[in-house]
């Protein structure tokens, strides 16, 4: 079941949540609307679920126009961000529901609703839990159950709203990977909302990267990590350093010093421009290895588990560099606080005349 | 653009039906029969509205139920944050049960307080024959309303002040005596002033309801005229001698000061909420 | 499962042994004094005057006619008037708290207005409205409806004065619970009535149970506003508390608080489900407690 969305405008009093988006997901996608909140990512899974309305535009499912269809019958299946179980409901119960208020002739036998609740809390590894209550329940396991709720009819469409946002690290963690496990089997075309860059990266076969109600970017995982359009993109998928410089000759000139950029740079009159590199993707030795290398002192260390980050002060930065090395570099070389080294800068993205973040 | 409409479709079911049935019963139960006494009182003829109003014994009757419900809402707010102070702060055998009894007067048909007061306060009665061999009577005069007053707007106070008092942060209190106050600096400048909105809105509750009550009052008041005669009773009585637009005015008076009041309190709920953001 | 001492008690635990051991002790019995004088003993009266002749009286009082007439009339007058109020209280609930529109909070304060008039004039304005003098009270005269000093009068002035018990029970307790469950109700594709009956109803029935109590107790106790549009007819349009009224008028003492125990068990009732209730409605809250 494939989803085009075509050209979404909604307007709430004061702003605008979504500003024309236009989008398209092929059947059996895993797509992940990231975003920082208040960009209109939940609005837009809303309106696709028929939640909300849109002021203009169109939602089609699978050549047929949904836009106007009331939520009931959109078909389409929907995990909040709090999981809304029925509180009042048990598991088994809340599973059911879905197939208990289909219309008399459409529905299956009791048996029928009872093999496929059972099938569906097997995938979702809760059939334990059955006679189970919400609240007995803990996030990670009321999320599954309204995973299990949303699937049972059988959606042409799966839409997860912040699925893992209200569940503690490690949980988040485990459940993704096994979101990611689940979509791979039962191939349901899904989309998630999710404002953690990690989660996107890690669970999405494409990223749509939104900001203030437009989509800044769409690709996959790698494209979009890697070479990300706009200053916003690589400001909002993890870390960086930024520093604003000169563009003259193919090279960005900042603090001094002269920096090979990632592309070729056009043109050879003078700009402003934005160098950004990440912080894995600078190198750190004790030797000076090309003329490029400049000299730098750490201020401070970071212990971040497999990762360790580095404070670097250099002549010519106004803000301390941020570096992030593996573990095993750091003890080799071994780095400790006040300890002069250089610094290499060679994979930097630039982008001129925007300063937009 | 009509009211109670708006232009955004509306997602769940149902709007439309219950919004439909919430205005027409609203109108049909209340709009529309309140609406009659105003209209009613515009179609009189003025004079006779002043006339009627400003008839010394409707007057008496005004003067009376204002200043004993505000004499009874002032010993309620004594009263009343005494037992929520003590029901919030404390432990104590019992606790629960009072806790309990606090809704008695909402609780309690007002006829029986009315008939349960007029007996305890008669001269034969529990509390009486002891007031009575001071030379004190109480029933038949403005002081035995105040008493029937007390115990239909108490709870009023002690449920508004319970909510604020056991949110108060202990932090507030011992910051306050950390700073060098004395426990009574300490309730006079911090804790008091922090409840006394609470206060004034369950005192005004409390005035408000005992302007307009009836059943708990006539059996103590006695009812003379001039002397013990409500503004409610003032609106029966001309209701029993079928003088519909004089009992109407005495309403639309009454119903004046009430509504002021709740707007008053409104009106100073705002300024709080503001004050506090 | 051990219930977690929420931030409230430890506060209270906090502050309130701060206070000075005499100071409490003082507080803790003039409130015990209060209540002993404005609670204990009117209720203790009740009883002491309705039995104090003897069990005989009491039920022989009670059995009377008259007054099984009036408890008959009482009764009826509340199981009309409790459905109605409590259909209206969930129409309105759900109007006000699943959606949002213009005019909601002059809608919210409205349904309250019941409780700022006066009884006595929530029996006036009906009797200005539908009494023999008014025209719409003759035409219906002329068709032989009569509405007032009989008892569709009592239902509709009662029905006035429960009028907002309902629907203020509700409101905060469903805006509380929010849209969420309806709405994945409706996506997986639950008609409106379902989604009340299975989601909607379950999630608010104790606090519908509650306000009904308050709306029952209410409407068996009134006295201001039945009183002015009941024509005080024994046996015919007089309630349980018009019957009290009366009996004490005449100086019968004993018959009087005979029936008005009646409605002391009344309050009882309603404060004690009050207890129980409330600690129904706040049970649910767990449910969403472990989201932040």
């Amino acid at each position: 079941m494939s989803i085009d969305i075509r050209n979404i405008t909604k307007r709430f009093p004061g702003y605008t949540a979504l500003a024309g988006i236009s989008l398209k997901v092929g059947t059996g996608e895993l797509v992940a609307l990231l975003g920082p909140s208040g960009c209109g990512k939940t609005t837009l899974l809303r309106i696709i679920a028929g939640l909300e309305t849109a002021d203009a535009g169109s939602i089609i499912l699978e050549d047929r126009d949904t836009t106007n269809l009331p939520a009931r019958e959109k078909k389409v299946g929907f995990v909040f961000q709090h999981y809304a179980l029925f509180r009042r409901l048990n598991v088994f119960e809340n599973v059911a529901f879905g197939l208990n208020v289909l219309p008399r002739s459409s529905r299956p036998r009791k048996k029928e609703i009872r093999e496929r609740v059972l099938h569906l809390l097997g995938l979702v590894q809760m059939e334990w839990s059955i006679d189970r209550y919400p609240s007995q329940l803990s996030g990670g396991q009321r999320q599954r159950v309204a995973l299990a709720r949303a699937l049972a009819v059988n959606p042409k469409v799966l839409l997860l709203d912040e699925p893992f946002s209200a569940l503690d690290a490690k949980v988040r963690l485990e459940l993704r990977r096994w979101l990611r496990k689940l979509h791979d089997e039962i191939h349901v075309t899904s989309i998630f909302v999710t404002h953690d860059q990690e989660e996107a990266l890690e669970l999405a076969d494409r990223i749509v990267v939104i900001n203030k109600g437009r989509i800044e970017q769409q690709g996959t995982p790698q494209e979009v990590y890697d070479h990300p359009a706009n200053t916003f993109v690589y400001n909002f998928l993890g870390n960086v350093n930024v520093f604003h410089g000169r563009i003259r000759d193919g090279k960005v000139m900042v603090g001094g010093h002269h920096i090979e950029a990632q592309e070729k740079l056009n043109g050879h009159e003078e700009k402003t421009g934005q160098a950004f590199i990440r912080p894995h993707e600078i190198g750190v030795s004790r030797i000076r290895s090309s003329d490029n290398d400049m000299p730098g002192i750490i201020r401070d260390i970071r212990l971040m588990g497999s990762q360790i980050g580095l404070e670097l002060e250099s002549a010519g930065f106004e803000h301390p560099i941020e570096v992030e090395i593996p573990r095993e570099t750091w003890s080799n070389l071994g780095l400790d606080r006040g300890d002069e080294v250089f610094i290499t800068l060679d994979k930097v993205k630039v982008f001129t005349g925007d300063y937009e973040i | 653009m009509p009211p109670f409409s708006t232009n955004r479709k509306h997602i769940l079911p149902g709007f439309g039906l219950s919004m439909g049935y919430t205005v027409f019963y609203l109108s049909a139960i209340v709009i529309v029969p309140l609406a009659t006494i105003v209209i009613g009182t515009f179609r009189m003829d003025p004079q006779a509205f002043i006339g009627t109003v400003t008839a010394p014994r409707v007057l008496a009757s005004c003067r009376l139920s204002l200043t004993t419900a505000l004499l009874a809402a002032l010993c309620d707010s004594v009263f009343g944050f005494l037992a929520a102070w003590t029901l919030v702060r404390y432990r104590f055998p019992g606790r629960k049960i009072l806790d309990a009894l606090v809704d008695i007067p909402f609780a309690l048909p007002t006829a029986v307080a009315g008939i349960c007061f007029a007996t305890l306060y008669s001269p034969v009665g529990w509390i009486g024959q002891l007031l009575a061999a001071k030379g004190i009577q109480l029933i038949n005069t403005p002081t035995g309303i105040v008493i029937a007053l007390i115990f239909i707007g108490f709870p009023f106070v002690v449920r508004t002040l319970q909510p604020v008092l056991s949110e108060l942060e202990p932090e507030i209190e011992e910051s306050a005596r950390s700073l060098g106050a004395t426990r009574w600096q300490t309730f006079r400048r911090v804790l008091f002033p922090h409840l006394f909105p609470s206060l004034l809105t369950g005192a005004t509750l409390s005035f408000a309801r005992g302007i307009g009550e009836y059943g708990s009052v006539i059996f103590i008041a006695g009812n003379l005229p001039y002397k013990t005669e409500i503004a409610p009773l003032m609106i029966m009585s001309k209701l029993d001698q079928f003088d519909y637009d004089g009992a109407s005015a005495v309403a639309f008076m009454l119903l004046i000061a009430s509504f002021t009041m709740l707007l008053m309190l409104n009106a100073v709920q705002r300024w709080q909420e503001k004050a506090s953001h | 499962m051990p219930t977690p001492v929420t931030q409230e008690q430890r506060n209270i635990q906090k502050t309130g042994k701060n206070d000075p051991i005499p100071v409490q002790v003082l507080l803790i019995l003039l409130t015990f004094a209060f209540f002993a004088s404005f609670v204990f003993m009117p209720l203790a009266l009740v009883f002491s005057q309705a039995l104090g002749k003897g069990w005989q009286l009491y039920i022989d009082s009670i059995r009377e006619p008259f007054a099984i007439a009036a408890l008959k009339l009482t009764l009826l007058t509340a199981a009309i008037v409790v459905p109605l109020n409590a259909v209206f209280g969930v129409a309105a609930a759900w109007a006000v708290s699943k959606f949002s529109f213009r005019g909601k909070t002059l809608l919210v304060s409205l349904l309250d207005l019941p409780f700022a008039v006066s009884p006595v004039i929530a029996g006036l304005i009906f009797v200005l409205l539908l009494g023999s003098r008014t025209p719409f009270g003759s035409w219906l005269g002329e068709h032989g409806i009569r509405i007032i000093f009989s008892t569709p009068g009592i239902v509709i002035a009662t029905l006035f004065v429960t009028f907002p018990f309902v629907a203020r029970e509700l409101i905060p307790l469903m805006e509380s619970q929010g849209r969420e469950e309806e709405e994945a109700a409706v996506t997986l594709g639950a008609k409106g009535w379902q989604m009340f009956r299975i989601v909607t109803l379950p999630n608010i029935r104790w606090g519908l149970l509650y306000g009904m109590i308050l709306c029952m107790a209410r409407s068996i106790g009134e006295f201001g506003a039945v009183s002015v549009v009941s024509g005080h007819i024994r046996g015919m349009t007089n309630t349980v508390p018009l019957h009290v009224e009366i009996l004490y008028s005449e100086y019968n003492y004993t018959a009087s608080f005979a029936v008005a125990s009646i409605l002391v068990f009344l309050a009882i009732f309603t404060i004690v489900a009050k207890a129980l209730l409330e600690h129904q409605i706040q049970q649910r809250q767990p449910a969403q407690a472990d989201l932040t």
